[in-house]
């Protein structure tokens, strides 16, 4: 009583009359102080009305009691939670992560604490196989052009593109969580987001290469690299926005190399993506490399992922190295067709193969350096 | 004994008192059908049959078999809704198929490439794990089917694609050039539609309204992958 006091809402003043005029009514004492008083009943009517109201208050002190204990994981309802979604919120997250608004966390705002699974999955899957049949496309349309280039279904690409993209899906949200539970001491505010969150947004961010990647058909260099770095733009953005109320409370160096390793690993996908399954030649020009994957140990190791991505990177190029045939060597210019890029022409001709682990582990090094000395003055 | 005189219209309803005492007590007047299926001769009927099935000819047994088989394939072909490749699931109409496809998709042992059509292996791990994956997504949303009525009507419907890859191989024996890729192409979009509508005729009812389209989607991935490595199969 107490707490009405404090609230003194007109309509607990009412009750508290009504209840005087009547004190034979049975009532229910509350001990949880969060539920609003004027949940009590006010209704005017005989014993039988009242009757009535406390079926009615305690139906809603049911909703506003503590959640069921959850299933437990053995349970087929347990992952059944997961996919509590209907067409329409999907449909609602997909649009979420299309247009991502500073200041709206995709999180808040469209997944409002109910994380699914379907989204992310399903949209996985849609792109590795997007993925593996527009690259497959990209090679009939360069035949059309150009009869000499030999057409392969090349069906491996199917399982190439699936271990990637799920491995980067859920890899690095885990990476991510892990982290942002670490860093969880320094934070008071805001609590990081579940596992499953940070799945799910990482999920629907990669839906927007789902049309970048059929746009990737038309054979325009700069009109490819238009629509990848938008969508780019845009997925990132998405993701960074979601990140920032969290870790914004961290400190600014936190902060700021947690975003830029998000961002950046998504611009290695993106571009792995684009060299590695839209090759504008068939794969027969590219002489192969040595298979150095001993080459990662080198690669730094932090707490915030970027060797998974490097080592895929590497593990991309030795599965397209060892696809081919030892002795070809590179066609001459006139046989390219006209879709190609530049990069992939010098790269061609150049003698050692190598070149393209040596350039990963190059910048790996860069990178490296960059974070003993950052992480140097962090320390001191 | 009043009873039966007083409750007319009532055929064969007496009061559930158990051994049916109280039956020789009734007097049956004109105007009391008696008529109605009491339990206990059933049950001795199907005990018979049992028994029958034991003890019948081979041939009788598989012919059984290839007519529930024959007659799924029929639903297919003809998509009405009818429960009956519900009801009586069985994978031997998706393992023919599966195999078959997948032996016909396969690449030549001769060609050693790694740039080519899919293997045996892969075909196959699709096709099932494929089915299993949608299976396990449309029970997860909700949906009320059991795991084998769906793997059944998953498996039944990729007939369609099987037909158009026959012809696909056929058309390919003729000269290549666009138009045999354009009657290749048009007879895979041709069959995949089919598989669709003849798949959601079965599939789509045992979803809650709001989620049909979430339950939907996967098996169009599906379909959409296999006709992609039918129309990409190159002898």
């Amino acid at each position: 009583m107490a707490a009405a006091d404090e609230l003194a809402f007109h309509e607990f003043e009412e009750a508290t009359n009504l209840l005087a005029e009547t004190p034979d009514v049975t009532t229910i004492s509350r001990s949880d102080p969060r539920t609003p008083e004027g949940q009590v009943a006010v209704a005017v009517g005989s014993g039988g009305g009242y009757g009535a109201e406390d079926e009615v208050e305690s139906d809603k002190t049911a909703l506003l009691q503590e959640p069921q204990p959850q299933p437990g994981f053995w349970t087929f309802s347990y992952y059944q939670s997961f996919f509590d979604v209907d067409t329409s919120q999907v449909l609602d997250r997909i649009k979420g992560s299309l247009l991502p608004r500073p200041g709206h966390s995709f999180v808040r705002h469209h997944l409002r604490n109910r994380p699914d699974l379907y989204g992310p999955f399903w949209i996985c899957a849609t792109l590795a196989f997007v993925l593996a049949v527009t690259g497959n496309l990209t090679v009939v349309l360069a035949q059309r052009r150009d009869p000499s280039i030999h057409y392969s279904p090349q069906f491996h690409k199917v399982t190439v593109a699936g271990i990637t993209i799920y491995c980067y899906a859920w890899l690095v949200p885990l990476a991510l969580w892990a982290f942002l539970q670490w860093r969880k001491g320094v934070r008071e505010r805001m609590g990081p987001y579940t596992f499953l969150e940070t799945v799910c947004f990482y999920g629907y961010s990669l839906f927007i290469f789902i049309p970048t990647v059929v746009l990737w058909l038309i054979p325009v260099p700069w009109l490819q690299w238009l629509f990848g770095a938008l969508a780019l733009a845009l997925s990132a953005a998405g993701l960074v926005f979601t990140l920032w109320p969290i870790v914004r409370e961290d400190t600014r160096l936190v902060a700021s190399m947690l975003l830029s390793a998000v961002v950046l690993l998504h611009a290695l996908l993106a571009m792995g993506c684009k060299f590695y399954f839209f090759q504008p030649l068939p794969l027969e020009h590219m002489a192969p490399a040595h298979q150095d994957t001993s080459l990662h140990p080198n690669v730094v190791l932090t707490p915030t992922p970027p060797r998974p991505m490097i080592t895929e990177g590497l593990r991309l190029q030795s599965f397209s190295f060892r696809s081919n045939r030892r002795d070809t060597a590179c066609p001459a210019p006139k046989m390219m067709s006209e879709g190609s890029l530049d990069i992939s022409r010098s790269l061609c001709y150049f003698p050692d193969f190598s070149y393209k682990a040596n350039t990963f582990i190059f910048y790996a090094k860069v990178i490296q350096r960059i974070y003993i000395k950052v992480g140097d003055g962090w320390l001191n | 004994m009043a009873e039966a005189a007083e409750s007319p219209g009532e055929p064969g309803t007496t009061s559930p008192r158990p051994l049916f005492a109280g039956l020789s007590d009734i007097s049956i007047s004109q105007d009391i059908p008696v008529e109605g299926e009491i339990t206990i001769p059933m049950r001795s009927r199907i005990r018979e049959f049992d028994s029958s099935t034991l003890n019948e000819s081979v041939q009788n047994t598989i012919m059984r078999d290839l007519k529930a088989v024959g007659k799924k394939f029929m639903h297919v072909l003809y998509p009405r809704k009818s429960n009956t490749l519900l009801r009586d699931w069985d994978l031997w109409g998706p393992l023919v198929l599966c195999v078959t496809l997948a032996l016909m998709l396969q690449r030549g042992s001769a060609d050693s490439e790694n740039d080519g059509g899919p293997q045996f292996a892969e075909v196959f791990v699709i096709i099932w794990f494929g089915a299993v994956t949608i299976t396990l997504n449309s029970k997860l949303l909700g949906g009320n089917i059991s795991f084998f009525q769906s793997l059944c009507v998953l498996g039944y419907c990729i007939l369609p694609l099987t037909v158009a890859l026959l012809v696909c191989r056929l058309v390919l024996l003729a000269k290549p050039g666009p138009i045999n890729f354009i009657v290749r192409l048009f007879v895979v979009i041709m069959m995949f539609a089919w598989s669709i509508v003849a798949s959601t005729a079965f599939l789509a009812d045992s979803q809650p309204p709001n989620r049909k389209a979430l339950a939907v989607y996967p098996v169009f991935l599906f379909y959409f992958v296999i006709s992609w490595m039918i129309l990409t199969f190159t002898p």
